[in-house]
C-alpha cells in the first residue's frame, strides 16, 4: 500500500486539476474474438470460465479496482447477456469508488470494432488501461502510469504503453510457457521504445527484418525474444480515435501495434514497460490456462490467490499447496496431493488420488479415481474407478465408471462419457455439434457464430438431448452424451502446443531430432510473402543466425525460385533473364544445379494444379502446355543424367504429397517429359532400376509407369539390334 | 447508516487486499471503524447494550473473516465488546446505586416524573448479582454463558426488567453512547503510545556497552533501542537483514541516523554472531494465550540460537497484539504464504515454470511463509506496554491488565478458529 500511496499523491502533486477532471478508466474486453476456447465458449464466454475455480474476469477486475482504476468499461460481444448478468449479481456492481458498466455490441468481430463502438459512445475522457478480461496480473499500475503520462508530455506521438514481462521461450518447440509462439520484441533500451513486434506465427522461422531506418535513427537496438507481452496497454485518448481512423484495423497486436510501426507518416510511438516482480499474463489458449492455473496455486499472483479473494475462512491452504474449502468430505483413504485445489461441498471417495488439479464446488468424485493434472468444474460427477490425466471438465460432466480421458481432452458441459469408454487424447467433446468449417480465419468464425448462439444453444440443451442419445451412444460408450469433434485439417500436428497436457517426450524428441518436419508446417502458411521479405532482410543483415540448417535453406530457396517462376510466368519474363534469375538465387543461397531444376520443375507443376481444371485431361493439359512453355528453363540446368532423376524423385514426391492429382497422371506427364527431351530415357531407366530395391510401398509410381518403362526398354533394345 | 457501510466495505476491502500492513495500524484503523460504527448505531430505548454488541459484532465477524491472519483485528473487536460490557455495566452499578436512593427519598429523586419504577428486592438482588459480580478465573471457566444475564437480569423479575430499563432510558441511551466512545478514544490513544509506554522501560534492559540482536524491522524495537539511546546508554546493535523483505536494511538506516553504533549481518549469520550478543530484543506479530509468538519469519531460528547460548529473547508486544486464543496448528492456520516473486525473479526462473514440457507438474515449488510461530519456552521475557512479563503468565497478564475475558466474546472468536482446527484436524488425519 505504501507504493500506492506514495504515487498517489506524487500524481496530486503533479497535476492536480488533471487527476481531478480524469478519474483513471479501463477498457476490458470481455471477448477474445478468437476461437481457442471452442467448444467451452459456444456456452460460455470465455471471461467467465473459473480458473482455480473463480471466474476469469474477477482477477482481472480485482486487478484494476486494487491498481486505482475508477471507471471499468467491460465490452461484451459475445454472450453479452451472460456477462451481463455476471456482473449485476456480483460484487462489482457495489462497490465504492469504481464503477463496472456494461457496453454490448451484437455485431462486433474484432477488437478493432469494439473499440470503434467505444470510441462512439465518447465514454474514455484520458489516458485508460486496455486489457481482455482474461488477463491475471497483480502489477502496480503507478509507475506505468507516471512514465506514460511524462512521456506523453514530452512527445504527444507517444500514444500508448505496452506492459511486457521477461518469460523464455522453450528452445525446442519455439513457444513460451503460455503456448504462444515466441515473440520478437525490437526496443531501444534507453528510450524503451518498441521498434519491432514480430510474432512467429506471421513470419516463417529463420530471420526477422527490421527497417534499415531504425537502425539508423536509434543508436543502439535491443532485439528481444525472451519478452512475453502482457496484454496490458496504457493508452492514450488518440488510440481510440486511431482505430476509428483506419477502419481495418481489427487485431490489436496484428494490425494496430504493427500498423503503427510501420507507419512513419503519423510518427505515433510505442514503449514498453517491463516489469520484474510482478506477474502479469493472459489465458490465449489451452496451454496458458494450464500454466496460469499453476502460477496462481503457486501464489505468484499474490494477493489475486483464491484464499485471499475468497475470504481465507472458505478456502485454507495447506501445506505443500493444497488449497481446500471448509466443508469438503474426504473419505480417509483418498489422497490429495500437492497443489490441488479442492472446492465446495466437493465429495472424494475411498483411495482417490488427486495431484496437480483444481476441482470445482460440489462434485461427486468416487472411489479409485486418479486425477492428474486436470481441471474439473462444478457439479461434476465421476464415478468410480474413473482416470483422468490433464483434461478439462466442463460443468455438470458425468463420466460412467471406468471412463477414461487420455491427455488434453476437453469435455464441455453437461456431456456424459459412457461406461468405460476411453475418450483418446486431444478430442474435444460438446453437446454442440461442430459448426461446419466453412470459415477459416478464426477471428470471423467466431464472431459468426456467437451472435446468434445464445438462444440457439439453450434449445439445443432442452429439446435435443433425448434424441441424441440413441444416436450418440456410440461416440462416447454406452449412455454417453456428446459429439467429438474432429480436428481441422492441418491443425492437427498442432494440437500438443496449446493443450492443457504437457508436450508429450516423444514430440520433445521429434521436434530436436529434426526440426525441419516443423519447418515444413511452419512454412505452409507463408508462401507468398517470403520474396520481399528476404530481399528486405539480406538489405539489413540482421538475420537470425541459428538456423544454418541446409534443409531449412532448401525450403527458403525453394520458395525463392516459386516466386521467381511465378512472377516470370505473370509478367511475361524473358526466358534467359528468369534463367539468369534463377542462378543468381542459386549463388546466394549456395545450391546445386540439381537443387535449381527440382525447384523449378515444383513450381511448374504447382501452377499447372493451381490453373483452373476440371478433369484430369484437362490437368495434363495444363501441365503439358506448362512444360513445353518453359522446357527451355527447366533445361538449362539439366545438364547431366543425375538432375534429370532429381527431376523424377520430385515429382514423385510432389504427387505423394502436395500435388495427388497428379498420382494418375505419373505416367502420362513422365512420358510427356520423355518427348519433350527435358528426360533422357537413361535417366528414366537409371530411375526405375533404383526403385526396384525400394520398399513396396515407394514402388507405387514405378508400378504405374511399368507399361512406358517396358516399352523404353524394348526401344533400346530395338536400338541395340540395328 | 450508509455511510459506514461504505467505510466497512473500504475496510474490508483493503484487508482483504492485503494492503494495510503492521498490527498497529490495523488495530488503530480497526479501533477508529468501530468508534465510528458505534456512534452512527441507532440504540432503542432499552437494551442498548445488546444493541451495540450486535452491531459491533457484526462488523468485526466481516473484519475477522477477512483477514485471520491478522489477530490484532479481533484483538480490536473483543476489546471494544468488552468496552461496552464494562461501561454498561458501571451505569447499571450507577442507576441501581440511583434506585437505592430513590427508595429512600422517593419524591426527590424524580427526574423522570411520571414513570419512576417501584422495583422488588428480588429483581435487585438479581440484578447486582449478575452485574456486580467482578471478573475472575471463575467467570471465564464457566460453561454457562453469562451473555444474557446483563440484558435479561432474571427471567423471574419478568416485569422488573422493562422497568429498570426504562427507568434510565433518556439519560442513559446517550450516556452509554458517549462513554462508549470515550473508552473508544482511549483505547486508540494506547494503541497509538503503546511505543513509547514500551521504550520507557528500554534503560532498565538495555545495559552500558551491551550488544543487541534483532531481525527485520518493527517499530516497536526501534523506539525502544532508541529511547535507551537518548538515555545516554552506549550500546551497539546487530540487525539481520530478514530475507526475504529486506527490512533489516531500513532499519539500520534508520538507526544509524538516530545516531546507534549498528552492524548489519545476513539473516544465515546469526548463529556466527549469537555468542557475541547479550541480549536478542525482537517485535512481535501476536502473541498467543500460551505465550507462543507469532512472529516474522526467521525469528524462530534467532530463539533457537539465543536458547543454545543462553542468551535472554525479549518479545516487545504492544497490549493489541495480545491475543486471547491457542494456537493450534500455527505454522499453517495463522500464516500467510506471500508471493514467490519476493525470493525470486519470474522472468530468470521461467523455464524451470514451463508447464508445458516435462511431465508437466512445476519441480520448483517457491514457498515464502510470513510468519514463524516461537513456542513459549524459547521466550524469555515479553515486554508490553503494562510492563515486563514472563511468558507462563501471558494469558493472566491478558486478564488483568488487558481486560478480563468473557465467555462470550472468547466465543465470538472461538468459532472461527473451531472451524479452522477442524480443517486442520482432517489433514493430519487425512
Amino acid at each position: 500500500m505504501g507504493a500506492q500511496k506514495k504515487g498517489a499523491t506524487a500524481r496530486v502533486s503533479e497535476d492536480p486539476e488533471e487527476l481531478a477532471r480524469n478519474p483513471l478508466q479501463a477498457i476490458l474486453l470481455a471477448d477474445s474474438f478468437a476461437t481457442t476456447f471452442r467448444p467451452i465458449t459456444l456456452e460460455r464466454p470465455k471471461v467467465l470460465l473459473p480458473l482455480v475455480n473463480i471466474p476469469m474476469i474477477d482477477y482481472t477486475l480485482a486487478w484494476l479496482e486494487s491498481a486505482g482504476v475508477e471507471e471499468v468499461f467491460v465490452f461484451c460481444c459475445a454472450h453479452s447477456k451472460q456477462v451481463i448478468d455476471y456482473l449485476e449479481s456480483s460484487q462489482w456492481s457495489s462497490q465504492p469508488n469504481f464503477s463496472v458498466a456494461t457496453i454490448e455490441s451484437h455485431n462486433s468481430i474484432s477488437a478493432g470494432d469494439a473499440l470503434r463502438l467505444i470510441y462512439e459512445r465518447n465514454v474514455i475522457h484520458g489516458d485508460f488501461v486496455l486489457i481482455s478480461g482474461d488477463t491475471v496480473s497483480n502489477m502496480l499500475l503507478t509507475q506505468a502510469l507516471q512514465e506514460h503520462k511524462e512521456r506523453k508530455k514530452k512527445d504527444a506521438n507517444a500514444i500508448m504503453t505496452m506492459v511486457v514481462k521477461q518469460s523464455k521461450p522453450s528452445p525446442i518447440t519455439q513457444q513460451s510457457r503460455l503456448g504462444t509462439d515466441e515473440l520478437f520484441m525490437a526496443i531501444n533500451p534507453v528510450t524503451k521504445q518498441l521498434l519491432c513486434y514480430e510474432d512467429k506465427a506471421e513470419y516463417s522461422k529463420g530471420f526477422i527484418s527490421l527497417d534499415k531506418t531504425l537502425i539508423a535513427d536509434n543508436p543502439s537496438i535491443i532485439l528481444h525474444n525472451d519478452k512475453q507481452d502482457c496484454y496490458i496497454d496504457i493508452c492514450s485518448q488518440e488510440v481510440l480515435s486511431l482505430f476509428t481512423d483506419n477502419f481495418d484495423y481489427q487485431h490489436l497486436r496484428r494490425h494496430f501495434v504493427k500498423g503503427l510501426l510501420v507507419d512513419d507518416i503519423m510518427g505515433y510511438k510505442i514503449f514498453t514497460h517491463e516489469i520484474h516482480s510482478s506477474y502479469a499474463a493472459r489465458i490465449d489458449n489451452f496451454r496458458s490456462y494450464d500454466t496460469i492455473s499453476k502460477d496462481i496455486i503457486q501464489r505468484w499472483t499474490y494477493p489475486f490467490v483464491p484464499d485471499v479473494l475468497c475470504g481465507s475462512t472458505a478456502i485454507k491452504v495447506e501445506r505443500q499447496g493444497t488449497y481446500r474449502a471448509s466443508d469438503v468430505t474426504l473419505s480417509r483413504s483418498a489422497h490429495v496431493g500437492s497443489f490441488t485445489f479442492i472446492g465446495q461441498g466437493t465429495k472424494i471417495g475411498n483411495d482417490t488420488k488427486i495431484s496437480h488439479s483444481v476441482v470445482g464446488k460440489g462434485c461427486t468424485i468416487g472411489s479409485n479415481v486418479t486425477i492428474e493434472g486436470s481441471y474439473i468444474w462444478n457439479n461434476v460427477t465421476i464415478e468410480d474407478g474413473c482416470q483422468l490425466r490433464n483434461a478439462i471438465v466442463c460443468d455438470g460432466v458425468i463420466m460412467k465408471s471406468g471412463a477414461v480421458l487420455q491427455p488434453g481432452v476437453i469435455l464441455s458441459f453437461k456431456v456424459v462419457v459412457g461406461h468405460q469408454f476411453v475418450v483418446p487424447a486431444y478430442s474435444k467433446v460438446s453437446l454442440l455439434q461442430q459448426p461446419t468449417q466453412q470459415d477459416s480465419d478464426e477471428e470471423l468464425e467466431y464472431a459468426d457464430s456467437t451472435s446468434g448462439t445464445g438462444e440457439l444453444q439453450s434449445e439445443k440443451l432442452n429439446g435435443d438431448i433425448a434424441p441424441d442419445l440413441s444416436e450418440t451412444a456410440s461416440e462416447l460408450g454406452t449412455g454417453g452424451v456428446g459429439y467429438i469433434w474432429s480436428v481441422f485439417e492441418g491443425v492437427q500436428d498442432e494440437e500438443w502446443r496449446h493443450s492443457v497436457a504437457p508436450i508429450p517426450t516423444d514430440k520433445l524428441v521429434k521436434l530436436m531430432l529434426d526440426e525441419d518436419e516443423e519447418q515444413l508446417t511452419q512454412d505452409g502458411n507463408v508462401l507468398s510473402a517470403s520474396g520481399e521479405l528476404k530481399a528486405d532482410s539480406d538489405d539489413n543483415g540482421s538475420e537470425d543466425e541459428n538456423n544454418e540448417d541446409s534443409r531449412d535453406d532448401y525450403v527458403f530457396f525453394e520458395k525463392e525460385v516459386e516466386a521467381t517462376f511465378l512472377r516470370a510466368v505473370h509478367e511475361n519474363v524473358k526466358v534467359d533473364h528468369a534463367v539468369l534469375e534463377v542462378n543468381a538465387l542459386r549463388l546466394s543461397y549456395n545450391m546445386a544445379s540439381v537443387d535449381c531444376a527440382g525447384a523449378i520443375f515444383y513450381s511448374m507443376m504447382k501452377l499447372a494444379v493451381e490453373s483452373p481444371h476440371s478433369s484430369a485431361s484437362e490437368l495434363l493439359k495444363n501441365a503439358a502446355e506448362m512444360i513445353t512453355k518453359w522446357q527451355k528453363l527447366l533445361k538449362s540446368f539439366l545438364h547431366d543424367i543425375d538432375e534429370e532423376i532429381e527431376v523424377i524423385l520430385k515429382f514423385e514426391e510432389m504427387c505423394l504429397e502436395s500435388a495427388k492429382e497428379f498420382a494418375a497422371l505419373f505416367p502420362q506427364v513422365l512420358h510427356l517429359l520423355y518427348d519433350k527431351e527435358i528426360l533422357q530415357e537413361d535417366a528414366i531407366l537409371r530411375w526405375a532400376d533404383e526403385k526396384e530395391g525400394a520398399d513396396e510401398s515407394d514402388k507405387v509410381f514405378l508400378k504405374r509407369s511399368e507399361k512406358f518403362i517396358q516399352w523404353l526398354k524394348e526401344a533400346e533394345e530395338e536400338e541395340d539390334d540395328d | 447508516m450508509p455511510d459506514t457501510q461504505a467505510l466497512v466495505n473500504d475496510f474490508l476491502n483493503k484487508l482483504k487486499k492485503r494492503k494495510i500492513e503492521g498490527s498497529q495500524a490495523t488495530a488503530k484503523q480497526t479501533a477508529e471503524l468501530l468508534r465510528s460504527v458505534i456512534s452512527q448505531t441507532r440504540v432503542p430505548y432499552t437494551n442498548q447494550a445488546a444493541a451495540l454488541i450486535q452491531s459491533v459484532k457484526a462488523v468485526g465477524e466481516g473484519l475477522i473473516a477477512a483477514n485471520p491472519v491478522e489477530l490484532a483485528v479481533g484483538n480490536v473487536v473483543r476489546r471494544v465488546l468488552h468496552i461496552i460490557r464494562e461501561e454498561d455495566l458501571s451505569l447499571t452499578t450507577a442507576a441501581m446505586a440511583g434506585l437505592n436512593l430513590s427508595a429512600v427519598s422517593d419524591d426527590e429523586d424524580d427526574v423522570d416524573g411520571d414513570n419512576q419504577p417501584v422495583l422488588s428486592a428480588a429483581a435487585i438482588a438479581a440484578a447486582s448479582r449478575s452485574t456486580l459480580r467482578p471478573p475472575s478465573l471463575q467467570t471465564l471457566l464457566e460453561d454457562v454463558p453469562d451473555s444474557a444475564a446483563v440484558p435479561h437480569t432474571s427471567s423471574s423479575g419478568g416485569d422488573s426488567e422493562g422497568k429498570s430499563k426504562s427507568a434510565d432510558k433518556s439519560s442513559r441511551s446517550r450516556k452509554l453512547k458517549h462513554d462508549v466512545i470515550e473508552a473508544v478514544n482511549e483505547l486508540i490513544q494506547d494503541i497509538n503510545t503503546c511505543h513509547e509506554q514500551i521504550a520507557e522501560q528500554a534503560v532498565e534492559h538495555i545495559h552500558q556497552n551491551e550488544v543487541i540482536l534483532t531481525l527485520g524491522s518493527s517499530r516497536t524495537v526501534l523506539e525502544f533501542l532508541c529511547a535507551a539511546k537518548e538515555k545516554k546508554r552506549s550500546f551497539r546493535v546487530f540487525v539481520a537483514e530478514g530475507a526475504p523483505r529486506y527490512q533489516g536494511h531500513l532499519l539500520a538506516k534508520e538507526l544509524v541516523t538516530r545516531g546507534l553504533q549498528t552492524t548489519l549481518i545476513t539473516d544465515s549469520a546469526i548463529f556466527a554472531m549469537i555468542s557475541r550478543v547479550n541480549m536478542v530484543i525482537v517485535g512481535a506479530h501476536a502473541v498467543m494465550a500460551n505465550g507462543g509468538v507469532i512472529a516474522p519469519v526467521g525469528l524462530n531460528m534467532v530463539a533457537l540460537a539465543a536458547q543454545k547460548h543462553a542468551v535472554p529473547f525479549v518479545v516487545l508486544a504492544g497490549s493489541h497484539k495480545l491475543c486471547p486464543l491457542y494456537p493450534h496448528h500455527p505454522e499453517v492456520l495463522l500464516n500467510e504464504l506471500r508471493s514467490p516473486s519476493e525470493l525470486l525473479d519470474f522472468g530468470e526462473f521461467s523455464d524451470c515454470l514451463d508447464f508445458g514440457s516435462g511431465i508437466g507438474a512445476p519441480l520448483l515449488h517457491v514457498v515464502n511463509p510470513t510468519f514463524d510461530y516461537v513456542p513459549p519456552k524459547l521466550v524469555s521475557l515479553f515486554i508490553t506496554d503494562t510492563g515486563g512479563h514472563n511468558p507462563s503468565y501471558i494469558a493472566e497478564i491478558y486478564q488483568l491488565f488487558v481486560m478480563s475475558l468473557r465467555g462470550e466474546d472468547m466465543k465470538f472468536k472461538s468459532e472461527i478458529m473451531k472451524t479452522n482446527c477442524i480443517a486442520g484436524g482432517n489433514l493430519v488425519k487425512s
